[in-house]
């Protein structure tokens, strides 16, 4: 079964609080030198059957549909090998 | 005849039974309804009410918006059902683009559990006919998820057709732009506010006031005046 990946980040115009909360812990932990974060979704799908251009064109609607709001998220879709 | 107002229970809704109460207190009956049940049992408005329904997993409202239930109400209100969204209501009017916009974590982090000071914009549509333009009134606000967020373009318009029906007083809770609590279609028949009129209904419980009666009252007239 071939594995299809479908990222979701918050756009970047968006404030992402959750992000900048990691962020400003970070040198609290002694991680130095993080300008910024964004914390984002990852969809591990598994796919049943050949991932062709219809399957991927299935992905993409259920991304664009399901997955991520595209009123607030963008998303990226990419096959694993 | 009694108007008959439907009101949804998804899993993981807590405030139906709050929401029926409030239904009954003013003068209507309340149908309860089911997430899996295609069928509106011949209501004459909806509820959708407040709570972590699907446990909020993916987005807040995402999963019951493809619900049984939802496709029925989406197709009703856009042919004029009024249909009222409380909280986690309000999340799912907004995943199902009946109304613009998204929400998104509380800019502080924090779930937030107060009275609410709301000032009334907009007092023509069918759940606030029974309020006054400009009034304030308070009324509890319980969420994480509540910073309304839409485009400029989007909020410019909402602005402009006068569809911002509830405003944040006294400082803004979560973020939300242009301190946004609540808005409706442009038809004015689907509000969604965050703050929760169902819980303050009766004079002995919550603010000690009954801001929110005025929710259930509105509906019941214009039902009964249809």
């Amino acid at each position: 079964m071939a594995r299809v990946v479908v990222d979701v980040m918050l756009k970047p115009e968006i404030l992402d609080p959750q992000g900048q909360a990691v962020q400003r812990a970070l040198p609290r932990l002694g991680f130095e030198g993080i300008a910024d974060v964004r914390q984002g979704k990852r969809f591990e799908l598994e796919v049943e059957g050949p991932v062709d251009e219809a399957a991927l064109a299935r992905v993409h609607e259920m991304a664009g549909t399901f997955l991520a709001n595209t009123v607030i998220e963008d998303f990226t879709v990419r096959v694993e090998s | 005849m009694t108007s008959r107002i439907g009101v949804i229970t998804f899993p993981g809704t807590l405030d139906d039974r709050d929401t029926q109460r409030a239904v009954g207190l003013a003068g209507a009956e309340a149908v309860p309804l089911w997430h899996r049940d295609k069928d509106l049992k011949q209501v004459d408005a909806v509820v959708l009410p407040g709570g972590f329904s699907y446990g909020d997993y993916l987005r807040a409202g995402a999963i019951s918006r493809f619900s049984p239930v939802m496709e029925t109400v989406i197709e009703q209100a856009k042919a004029g059902l009024p249909v009222l969204g409380i909280c986690n209501g309000f999340q799912v009017l907004t995943e199902t683009h009946l109304l613009p916009g998204a929400m998104l974590r509380n800019n502080h982090l924090h779930f937030i559990c107060r009275d609410q000071k709301l000032r009334v914009e907009n007092a023509s549509t069918a759940w606030t006919a029974d309020y006054e333009a400009g009034q304030e009134i308070s009324i509890p606000l319980k969420n994480i998820d509540g910073r309304y967020t839409a485009d400029e373009r989007t909020l410019d318009e909402l602005e402009a057709e006068g569809r911002v029906v509830f405003r944040y007083l006294d400082g803004n809770p979560n973020g939300s732009l242009r301190d946004i609590a609540g808005i409706t279609n442009a038809a004015g028949n689907v509000v969604g506010l965050m703050p929760h009129p169902e819980h303050a209904v009766e004079p002995l419980i919550g603010t000690g006031r009954t801001d929110g009666l005025g929710f259930f009252t509105s509906i019941l007239k214009k039902l009964v005046g249809a």
